[in-house]
């Protein structure tokens, strides 16, 4: 509740039309950054971070602005657009859409700073690279911050556009194929949404006498069952491919590992929040029947998600592709927590989709600094970097600790959340669930014994660093030619301490003390249970 | 449990006992080479004012009749129905631990300060040693599962980080990740008992838990019984997962005196006794425990029998002497303060048991092979007079720890009076035997016989920074238990937490239980006496031995069955799953694009044409969106 007082003390700030600035700014930024001349690489550089960082100031006051304990959707806006279908471009945020916004602040700036110095391939222009990011910040807050079923379905789909072309154009030696798959996937979603956001329009017009988008009237609808089941599927099969949840998920890896690690970042931390913000915000408040219908089969596929992808992440030999699949596990855990059907276990699942962001947008980021000195991604290439790179292993250490959900990080607190939540409802689906947290443990330290612990070795530590390594395994180093000159020194410079820094004090801060957050996740998940009909 | 008072005085700031290594720990890490000079002094420092704080926590608690202080922090995690908040409970359980952990940690961090002198990575050294000694003591002085958890879960992170402390070596390494996975089998078992709990009780605090436990069916007790007992094993080293605790042996010396003798490995006793209230209601998950408790027993003490590298048989000592423990507080009210007495001596003169030997390898240049050892009695007199009570005190000489705290163990099973009792304490009489023998032929392969060193070795006594810590401890070793059992008894000050002592009917007179432990213990002296006193001791182990010593050397193939029915199926089955998700689900995907437009292939070369195109498409769509958005809006 401490966030209320903050609101009442200037009306002026709290009367800023946050949620548009926050789609607004980045898009100019967006379209100024690829105005730039070429070789302007600098000033874009500035221009993008400074965007990124005016986006997290609005987050930030956006947040001192909500109240906790006031209507469920806030800092509203709407506009008609399409005055013949009931159409508003209509933004506002609850509780879950605003931490989503606070991550998406966060996020875009360390993105930035990370890729600072990034190698693109030949013939790319950085300009380009971060107008792609700052256009895709602004179709990421409008995912969230839009209140309009179909303005969510329009972000949703456009969302694709840049991170398309931040795979496809920016990405590693088969980044076509993967920026392919990612779009075909998420295209065949999408048009599967499409269909089911249609027939929502439909049933309106019948129900209400005239047709609406608008989420607070759709939510009233009282549905036939059977329809709500079709309906139901339509925007969960989009959202499960997003998500993903197994068996949509092989996408994933692929682009996780071709993505450029800045794309890489925003694609597991925030893109593929929304499949499981989705869940929350319309499978289950507009079609609570169908949810319950289907939870047990969602929740097979969490499950089964969750030892299935953490299992295959202790095969992986690239590093990349290792993240990706921890991460599908990770969204079982998610997806575990929101089929629950309780208000802990959901709460935990939203608190779970900010920490997975910070956690493994730091594991991605620490990851990505190793692969460029090494311009290798494969484990086998590396060892015993903890002696040479204290710093780097001290941070890639904190993030597989978050990842593997120690406590006194963040991710411990989401985790058990979801678990303990869970567990009352669906005991044996929690417990094979909690088993998954031994295979997240092996998972995480194998990579780091393999890469940081034993003797000094690999292609980071010859003797001579400006001879380049023999390329091993996986074609991974066909575009990354010998390790830059200026990464000779291994440990992390300042420019990526500062990046990751910030994650790593949240990781902190947020494992000791989650209860701000929870604050403000509660009172959405909560209308979103009784929404559910709540037996809780 | 008697009613809490909430806290006042000192009591209200037992916080900083965590909080003031805990800052070492952040200084030292953070500082980074700044700190080097007097880093170590720091984290030294920070634990000794621990100590004294806990002191004076304890004789305020002492002034209080032992009435246990709730110390209420802040909101950890609040919503829907959960309410966990993150508070200590000091109570005179805790306050003995709390002791323990800042008292025997602060003798080995001096000890450290001279063992990890010529290290280039002391100061790390020292910030791991801090953070481990404020885990530790969130563990015990928690007032909540969910605080036991975040400490239990701590010291496993600390515990990892000083195994690899030294990680550039490849055993080393490995030895800290099986310790942590080891331990997080265990921890699946506490977390399934907290949700348990919480979905039974909706608390997780004890107050909550242990005031109304007893409203649950029996089945369910029993459950959470056994569940903690899991967590327990792990953290522990008890069977099944015992096997993690001899290979963390590649830590440094201090670390294993400290959390892998001393306190980490006793938080699974702790657990045990602070669920009382849970165990008291559950003959069933008690008697689980008592049979572990005396398995472990047994196999730490065989496998002790036969291991040449003297951290090794240490380790297994501890191991079995744990199982000790477990059979103590398996037996129930009868056991607690049996157990935790043998806890708090087996803390003293564990702990300088390993310093001692630390002390050895630190004078053979780190060599650990009990066979290279032999005549340094003379060469290392401060280390062979306080190993040598250390060792007294373990195999329960007459009036030294180990009789008073071992015996009141053999005792309380008897007096059990039943076929199970007999069979514990013959178990237990049948341990001090062999304990007896592992450690008379550790002592006479390490400070007897004939110098077997490597060439270039020269023995020479510690510095006093060293032997110092070893010379209080060795007290300790000799004084511990007359001073908890019978001058300033144990059972006393824990009656606010586990109640009144009942006047035990003895079914066999203490007297009489006294002399046949002696007896077997001298039997077990005699036996190493004969097979190793006597004779030459060759610098190779024999080769062709029975298979029982076979056996024994392999720690009764404990790592084996891990292997073969854990790791190589893991492997097999990972493999397996990759090439199915590669080939199988995606290909089936790739097969069903395939299908529907063509083959599959097409995927890969539809990058030039369409998808580009449609992607500006909806690029061009968007815009177009966004430019009719702002005519509406500029409208």
């Amino acid at each position: 509740m401490s966030v209320v007082d903050l609101s009442r003390k200037g009306h002026l700030v709290s009367d800023l039309p946050f949620l548009l600035l926050m789609i607004a700014v980045p898009a100019v930024g967006a379209a100024v950054v690829a105005a730039l001349p070429k070789g302007r690489d600098e000033l874009a550089k500035q221009v993008s971070l400074g965007v990124s960082l005016v986006v997290l100031l609005l987050a930030v006051l956006a947040t001192i602005a909500f109240d906790t304990g006031g209507d469920r959707f806030q800092l509203t806006s709407s506009w008609t657009w399409i005055a013949d279908f009931g159409v508003s471009f209509a933004l506002g945020v609850d509780g879950i859409a605003l931490v989503m916004l606070l991550l998406v602040g966060v996020l875009v700036p360390v993105v930035i700073g990370a890729s600072w110095n990034d190698e693109l391939p030949e013939r790319r222009s950085m300009t380009a690279y971060f107008a792609w990011l700052l256009l895709l910040e602004s179709m990421m807050v409008g995912v969230f911050a839009a209140t309009d079923v179909f303005l969510f379905y329009v972000f949703f789909e456009a969302m694709l556009v840049p991170m398309y072309f931040i795979i496809g154009s920016f990405g590693g030696p088969r980044r076509q194929y993967a920026a392919v798959k990612f779009f075909l996937y998420s295209l065949v979603g999408g048009l599967i949404m499409l269909a089911a956001v249609i027939g929502l329009y439909v049933v309106s017009n019948s129900q209400l006498g005239e047709g609406t988008f608008a989420f607070d009237a759709l939510r009233q609808l009282e549905i036939d069952p059977g329809v709500q089941k079709l309906l139901f599927l339509g925007f969960f099969i989009a959202f499960a491919i997003k998500a993903p949840l197994v068996p949509f998920h092989t996408w994933l890896p692929d682009s996780g590992s071709e993505a450029p690690i800045g794309g890489a970042v925003l694609l597991v931390g925030i893109l593929d929040k929304v499949g499981t913000f989705g869940f929350l915000r319309y499978c289950l408040p507009l079609f609570p029947d169908a949810s319950r219908f289907f939870a047990p089969f969602v929740l097979v596929l969490a499950v089964v998600g969750i030892l299935y992808a953490a299992l295959l992440a202790m095969g992986q030999s690239d590093m990349k592709r290792l993240v990706s699949y921890t991460s599908i596990s990770h969204f079982g855990f998610i997806a575990l927590g929101i089929f629950a059907f309780t208000t802990e276990a959901a709460t935990g699942a939203v608190l779970y989709m900010v920490n997975h962001g910070i956690a493994t947008g730091l594991l991605f980021l620490v990851v990505g600094m190793l692969i460029a000195r090494g311009g290798s991604r494969q484990i086998r290439d590396y060892g015993g970097v903890a002696a040479k790179a204290p710093l780097l292993a001290g941070t890639f250490l904190v993030a597989g600790l978050a990842s593997l959900a120690l406590p006194g990080t963040n991710s411990f607190v989401s985790e058990f959340l979801v678990l303990i939540g869970s567990f009352p409802e669906e005991p044996v689906f929690t417990i094979l669930a909690t088993a998954g947290i031994i295979l997240a443990a092996l998972y995480i330290l194998l990579m780091y014994q393999r890469t940081m612990h034993g003797p000094a070795r690999g292609v980071l530590l010859q003797e001579d660093p400006a001879e380049p390594a023999p390329a091993t395994g996986g074609g991974a180093t066909a575009t990354l030619a010998a390790p830059r000159r200026s990464l000779r020194v291994l440990d992390l410079s300042r420019r990526e301490l500062a990046v990751v820094t910030p994650l790593v004090v949240l990781i902190i801060a947020l494992g000791v003390y989650p209860q701000p957050l929870l604050e403000l996740i509660e009172p959405a998940v909560s209308a979103t249970m009784s929404d559910l009909g709540g037996t809780d | 449990m008697s009613e809490t008072l909430p806290a006042d005085g000192l009591l209200g700031w037992s916080w900083l006992l965590i909080a003031l290594p805990l800052a070492g720990a952040a200084v030292l890490l953070l500082g980074g080479r700044r700190t080097d000079r007097w880093g170590h002094l720091l984290g030294t420092a920070t634990v000794a004012a621990s100590f004294v704080l806990a002191v004076l926590c304890t004789i305020q608690l002492a002034g209080q009749d032992g009435r246990p202080a709730d110390v209420d922090l802040f909101t950890f995690i609040s919503t829907g129905e959960l309410d966990v908040r993150a508070g200590l409970l000091f109570d005179p359980l805790s306050a003995i631990f709390a002791l323990l952990i800042t008292g025997v940690g602060s003798l080995i961090h001096v000890y450290s300060i001279g063992y990890m002198a010529h290290d280039p990575a002391r100061r790390r050294f020292f910030a791991y040693l801090n953070l481990f000694v404020a885990a530790m003591l969130l563990l015990v002085l928690g007032n909540s599962f969910v605080a036991l958890y975040v400490g239990w879960e701590g010291v496993g992170l600390a515990s990892y980080l000083l195994i690899a402390f030294w990680y550039t070596r490849p055993a080393a390494a490995t030895a800290a990740k099986k310790a942590f996975i080891m331990n997080r089998v265990g921890d699946v078992g506490l977390a399934l008992a907290i949700f348990v709990m919480f979905a039974q009780l909706g608390t997780t605090s004890y107050a909550g838990v242990f005031g109304a436990v007893g409203t649950l069916a029996g089945g369910t007790i029993t459950a959470l019984g056994l569940l903690l007992l899991l967590g327990a094993c792990g953290k522990s080293g008890q069977f099944p997962l015992q096997a993690w605790l001899p290979d963390a042996m590649e830590g440094p010396t201090p670390v294993s005196a400290l959390i892998h003798a001393a306190t980490m490995v006793t938080a699974g006793v702790y657990l045990i006794a602070r669920s009382a209230p849970i165990y008291d209601l559950t003959e069933t998950a008690r008697t689980v425990v008592l049979a572990i408790g005396a398995l472990t027993l047994l196999i730490g003490a065989i496998a002790g029998c036969a291991y040449d590298d003297i951290k090794k048989v240490l380790a297994y000592s501890t191991v079995s002497q744990i199982g000790y423990m477990f059979l103590a507080v398996g037996l129930g009210p009868a056991g607690y303060v049996a157990g935790l007495a043998h806890l708090l001596a087996h803390g003293f003169f564990k702990a300088g048991l390993f310093l001692g030997a630390g002390s050895v390898m630190h004078a053979m240049n780190d060599q650990v092979d009990m066979r290279r050892f032999g005549a340094l009695a003379k060469k290392l007199p401060v280390t062979f007079v306080t190993f040598g009570l250390g060792y007294l005190a373990l195999i329960g000489f007459p009036f030294l720890s180990g009789y008073f705290t071992k015996d009141a163990i053999i005792e309380a099973a008897l007096d059990r009076d039943d076929v199970w009792g007999w069979v514990l304490g013959g178990v237990a009489v049948l341990g001090a035997g062999l304990t007896a023998f592992y450690m008379t032929r550790l002592m006479l392969m390490t400070f007897f016989g004939r110098a077997r060193w490597e060439e270039g070795v020269h023995p020479h006594e510690s510095p006093s920074v060293m032997t110092a810590p070893m010379v209080v401890l060795a007290i300790g070793s000799v004084g511990a238990g007359a001073l908890l059992v019978s001058v300033f008894p144990l059972s006393g000050w824990l009656e606010p937490v586990f109640g009144e002592p009942e006047e035990a009917a003895h079914v066999v007179a203490p007297a009489i239980i006294g002399l046949v432990v002696t007896a077997v213990m001298l039997v077990g002296v005699l036996a190493a006496w004969l097979f190793v006193g006597r004779r030459e001791v060759p610098v190779t182990a024999p080769v062709r031995v029975s298979p029982v010593t076979r056996a024994a050397r392999n720690a009764l193939y404990a790592d084996a069955v891990n292997e073969s029915l854990f790791m190589r199926p893991g492997q097999w089955l990972t493999r397996a799953l990759v090439w199915v998700d590669n080939r199988g689900v995606d290909g089936a995907v790739n097969g069903l694009a395939a299908g529907l437009g063509g083959s599959s292939s097409r995927l890969g070369r539809a990058q030039t044409g369409f998808v580009r195109s449609y992607a500006l498409g909806i690029l061009g769509g968007a815009v177009l969106v966004a430019g009719a958005l702002l005519a509406v809006t500029a409208g």
